[in-house]
Parts: C-alpha cells; structure tokens; sequence
C-alpha cells in the first residue's frame, strides 16, 4: 500500500449532453512507484478523459482516487490545486509554455507557487532540471524562440520542479518529429531508470508504448489489458 | 512571496500587451482628469456666484419690520376674551425702524462665541439731486472696519480708498451707476434731500460696484454717524445689525434664539437668499454625475479589455491552473492587472486633471459686473482628488472582478481537451 502512489477504484464517467454516454466504466487499476507506465487504446476509448481524472482536473466523476494514500473526492479547489502542484508534473501534447515569461521563468513558475524553496534556489532547481534534459543554453531565450522538440523539453523540466510523485503525459510525442518523439521517449526513459521517477503516459503510438514497463490498453471505457 | 509571484505574473500579463495597457489606462486617466478639472471648475464657479450675494449677506439679520401689532387692544380686554375680535384697517404703529437698546445687544452678541462678529448699519431713502432732477437712492450707513472684515466691503470699492470713508466727515462712497448717472467724480461733492426735506453736501470719495447693476444705481455707503445725521437721529440709533456667524448652518436656530432673546426680527441668510442654495445645489449635482459618468465609462473600457485579455490568455490561465495555481490565484492576478491600469491611470489623472485646473486659472475672465474677478475661478478642494481616487480604484476593481471571476472558474480540462 505504502509505494502504491495512486489507486483507482471502480471510476466511472458519463457524460450527459446531449443524451447520456457512458466513456469510463469501472477503472480499477494501481500504480506503483517507479513504474513506466503507458496507456494505449483507439482515439474516444476514454484515456484521455481518464487522465483527466487521475490528475484531479476533473471531479465530475463517481469512483475513488487516491493520490499518495489521500482520497481526492470531496476536496476544495484549492487543494486539488495543490495537490497538482506539489505531486503531478504533466505534459501536454501541446506546450501550453507562457510566451510572457523567459524559459527558465516558465520552468520556474509551479516552483514559486509552491514556495517550499527560496527564489533563488527555485532557479537554481529550475536550472538543474534544463541541463538534465540538455537544455540549459536556451534557459534565458523566449519560449517562441525555441524548436518544438526543446519546447516539449521545458515543458518536461517544468513538470519536473515540485520533484512530482508521478508526471502524467497526455500524447507528450503527439505533435512532434520522428527525431524528436525519440528525443522525449529517451528523456522519460532515463527519468524512469535513473531517477526512478514514475510516469503515466497516454499515447497512440504503440512502439512507444511497448517500450515502457507496463502497458494499460483501453477500449469503450474499460481496461481489457493491463 | 505569494503577492510577488502573483504581482510578477500580472507585471509580465500587463507588459505583454502594454499598447492595450495603456489604452485602459488612458481611459482612466480622462475620466480622472475631466472629474477633477469639471469639479474644481464648476465648484471655483460656483463659490464665486454664491459669493456674490452670499458674501455680502448677514448670516443673520437683526432688523425692526414695520408693521401692525399683533395684539390689539381689544385682545387685552378681559371683557371679550372668549370672542373673536375682527378689527379692519388696522395700521401699524408711528413706530420708529430702530432697534431699541441696540448697545445691549451689540455687547451681547459680541459675548456669543459662536458669532464672528456684528456689523451695525442703518438705511436712509434720501434723492440723489442732479441739477433739478432727484434720483431716489438709499444710503447705508456702516461700520466701514467691521463692513470690511465681515463682509469684504473694501473688495467691492472700485475708485478710491475705502478708507477715506472713515476719515472725511461728511463723505459718500457712491454706487458705480448712480455716480455716472450724476457725472460725479471722486472729490466732488454731491448734494441729497433727505426725505425730511433737509438738504445736506456729501464729498465722494470713492465708487462702489457689487455686480448688480440695479443695486450699483441706488446704494450708496456713508459712515453711521454721517447717515444718523442725515437722518437727524440721535448716536445711539441703529436700523440693522449684520451677524455673522462661525457656522453658517446654525444660522436658522440662532436667528429664532436671537429673536425671542432680542425682542427683534431675524432673518437667516438661507430664508432671505434660498433660491441660491438651490442652484448652487443643482449645479454641484450636475457637476458630479457628469463626472462620475466619465469615471463608469473608463471602467466599462478596462472591463472589455480585461475580458479580452481573459480570452487570449485562456491557454495561460488553464496551465497555470494545471500546474497547481487555485481560481483564488487566478482571479487575483487579474484583479491586480485591473488595480494597477487603475492606480496607475488614476494618480495620472489626478496630476493632469490638477495641471490642467491651473491653466484655466490663467484664462482671463473679465466681465463689468464682477469687478474682483479677472481670471475664471478654480476651487482646488482637496476633497475631490479623495473621491478622484477612490472612485477610479473602486471602477477599476469592479471593472477586473468580474472578468477576473469569469477567469477563475475556467476549467483547465476544456481548454486542454479542446486543443
């Protein structure tokens, strides 16, 4: 129980308009420290939305989730706020990095919200998780300066900063290049195996999939593999 | 370091779109700077037109009214006390204007400490006589010192030195129509038939201009001694006495203390002058809504401009939302976009508004009927750079919450998912 660091019970999901569709029907499934793990499944099987959920973004759900042995059912905004804050990193597969703010700012941000560390060793954090995805020379450029594979990166060494029990990845590959793609993949790889950081990764490309630890495959709303 | 964060996240907003900033801000800035200009201006207006009657208006004026006695002889009588009493043609008494025992009085207001002072006066009808013509006129008889100090007589002597007055005897300080009518010119002496028939010489030292054409061609000023002996009244009569109060506001209690306690009549200055009070009132009124709709209109500009912000940085919003910032955070960068365009189009405002009151100050304003003047009027009342600010933080609060809250409750999911 102790290293299972988020657990699913019987989660369900309909939406209701315009008539009532069911996409989540009873998800049950854990994950435990460390683990690699990917979900894959045809577009509209409903993983996506299931991230959704795993990561507190949505709590128009019925079911159970633990996140560190902590029910998320019934908490207030603010603290599902900082429950993300201090325990989910995620990615996108989009960006989503603030044009408004430096590089090194963008990564920076959850860790100020967080405020466990003084600016200055925010940055210096910040700074450390560029140059482990090989990105510190870019730290003080704009986001709109850089590629779309180093953008993804920042987005990843912003997940990264709160040192986040589990990141969650919603197609973190999906919008870019072959190269690329490879790029991140090898970056989650290393994240898993050096750092033993835990990942829950939702994707449609199966050979990314079948290169992590453990694969969850979805369909209609269910887990018929896992 | 929780307000740093937010005040550096709404620093970084602000500055990203400074050109629409800026517009928001200018927005403020104008409604800020024409309340305060329309304010002062139409206020330093107002002081002035009110000042022209009201300046020179008793607070509160102890006078004898001619007229028939209340109680009738009858009314004595124990033998029809239980009747109605109908007497016709009643006619007022051969009862002298005076106000009796006039020196008690005067050492008794002067012991009042809510009085400022009391300036005696008398009023003679006599006929200004031009060759062989007479112009009817009145001459107020008056303490010239207390009639300067209280009520800015020396303000209004346009030829001359008011002080002359005090120092020849048997001098006029003429109204400005009157003394063109009669072609008299300082140092002349003018004669005048007092309506007893007497004629007496008076020297003009000087001209007297109150603004009001109709006054300027009938009244005159002489000293109280000169007009008691125009009168051919004894040193102790006296026709008005001119209270002036510390609070113009007591004035209707104290004129109805003053008549019971004096045996007088009274009359207070917003009873004798009440058509002033209503459109001095009427014109502040004017003046603040015109302003305040300037104030609602630069809100409705910063509201829009926030709501577009709000729509553009929608992506902004749901990551920060993402990675752990609460609605709570949210809604208070906003509110901080919207004080600081507040703030800082206000104190701008505020500064212009105050430069541009001081070159109104410098337009010239001439006109015959008010002699003091020579620039349009500014009232620089501190009063309205308090609610120039207040107003501009309190539109531009109300103008970024809304948005702001709109901005609080996005969902972070519906923006993601549909990307």
């Amino acid at each position: 129980m102790s290293n299972k660091i988020l657990i699913a019970n019987n989660i369900c999901k309909s939406f209701h308009d315009p008539i009532t569709v069911q996409v989540l029907n009873n998800i049950n499934f854990s994950v435990d420290k460390g683990e690699f793990i990917s979900v894959i499944g045809k577009s509209g099987c409903g993983k996506s939305t299931l991230l959704y959920i795993l990561s507190t973004m949505d709590t128009d759900y019925e079911g159970e989730l633990f996140i560190d042995g902590v029910l998320m059912r019934g908490k207030k905004e603010k603290e599902l706020a900082s429950v993300r804050n201090a325990k989910i990193g995620f990615v996108f597969q989009f960006h989503y990095l603030l044009n408004e703010f430096s590089v090194l700012h963008n990564v920076m941000l959850p860790g100020l919200k967080m405020a466990k560390y003084s600016e200055k060793e925010v940055e210096h954090r910040a700074y450390e998780k560029l140059k482990v995805l090989g990105i510190e020379n870019e730290a003080r450029k704009m986001p709109n300066q850089l590629s779309g594979g180093q953008k993804q990166r920042v987005a990843i060494a912003r997940a990264l900063i709160n040192d986040p029990l589990i990141i969650m990845g919603d197609e973190p590959t999906g919008n870019l290049d072959k190269k690329n793609s490879e790029i991140v993949f090898n970056i989650f790889k290393e994240l898993a195996e050096v750092y033993h950081q835990t990942l829950l990764i939702v994707t449609h490309d199966n050979e990314f999939a079948a290169r992590t630890n453990r694969i969850i495959e979805m369909e209609d709303g269910k887990i018929i593999k896992m | 370091m929780r307000y740093k964060l937010i005040a550096s996240i709404s620093k970084s907003l602000l500055l990203a779109r400074l050109k629409q900033t800026m517009v928001a801000a200018i927005g403020v800035t104008f409604g800020i700077t024409m309340f305060i200009t329309l304010l002062s201006f139409m206020s330093g207006l107002n002081d002035m037109l009110d000042g022209l009657i009201l300046n020179r208006t008793a607070h509160v004026r102890l006078y004898n009214e001619i007229k028939a006695s209340e109680k009738q002889p009858i009314d004595l009588s124990e033998k029809f006390k239980g009747h109605y009493n109908f007497v016709s043609s009643v006619k007022p008494k051969d009862d002298k204007a005076e106000i009796r025992n006039s020196g008690a009085i005067l050492r008794s207001l002067a012991a009042d400490d809510r009085v400022v002072g009391v300036a005696p006066k008398i009023i003679a009808q006599v006929f200004y006589n031009v060759g062989s013509i007479d112009l009817t006129g009145i001459i107020n008889g008056i303490d010239v010192d207390e009639e300067s100090r209280l009520f800015f007589f020396k303000n209004y002597v346009v030829g001359g030195n008011y002080l002359d007055l005090k120092n020849t005897p048997n001098s006029i300080i003429l109204g400005k129509g009157a003394a063109e009518k009669m072609m008299a010119n300082i140092g002349d002496v003018i004669q005048i038939t007092t309506s007893k028939g007497d004629q007496i010489q008076l020297k003009v030292v000087g001209y007297f201009q109150s603004g009001i054409q109709e006054v300027d061609k009938v009244q005159s000023y002489a000293t109280i001694s000169t007009t008691q002996k125009i009168l051919g009244q004894p040193t102790s009569y006296i026709t008005d006495l001119q209270v002036k109060l510390k609070n113009v506001l007591d004035a209707p209690a104290v004129a109805k203390e003053f008549q019971k306690k004096f045996n007088v009549d009274a009359i207070d200055i917003q009873t004798a002058n009440s058509q002033f009070e209503t459109g001095s009132s009427v014109r502040t009124t004017i003046s603040y809504s015109v302003g305040i709709t300037l104030l609602i209109v630069a809100g409705f500009g910063i509201y829009n401009i926030l709501n577009m912000m709000i729509y553009e940085k929608m992506d902004s919003i749901a990551i920060l939302k993402a990675t752990g910032f609460s609605g709570r955070d949210v809604n208070n960068i906003f509110i901080t976009i919207a004080l600081s365009i507040g703030i800082f189009g206000g104190v701008l405002g505020l500064i212009l508004g105050n430069a541009l009151c001081h070159v109104i100050e410098q337009i010239p304003f001439n006109t015959a009927s008010l002699p003091t003047v020579t620039h349009y009027p500014i009232n620089y009342n501190p009063k309205f750079y308090i609610i120039g600010a207040i107003f501009s933080i309190i539109t531009t609060y109300l103008a970024g919450y809304f948005p702001s809250r709109k901005a609080s409750k996005i969902d972070p999911v519906i923006i993601i998912r549909g990307k």
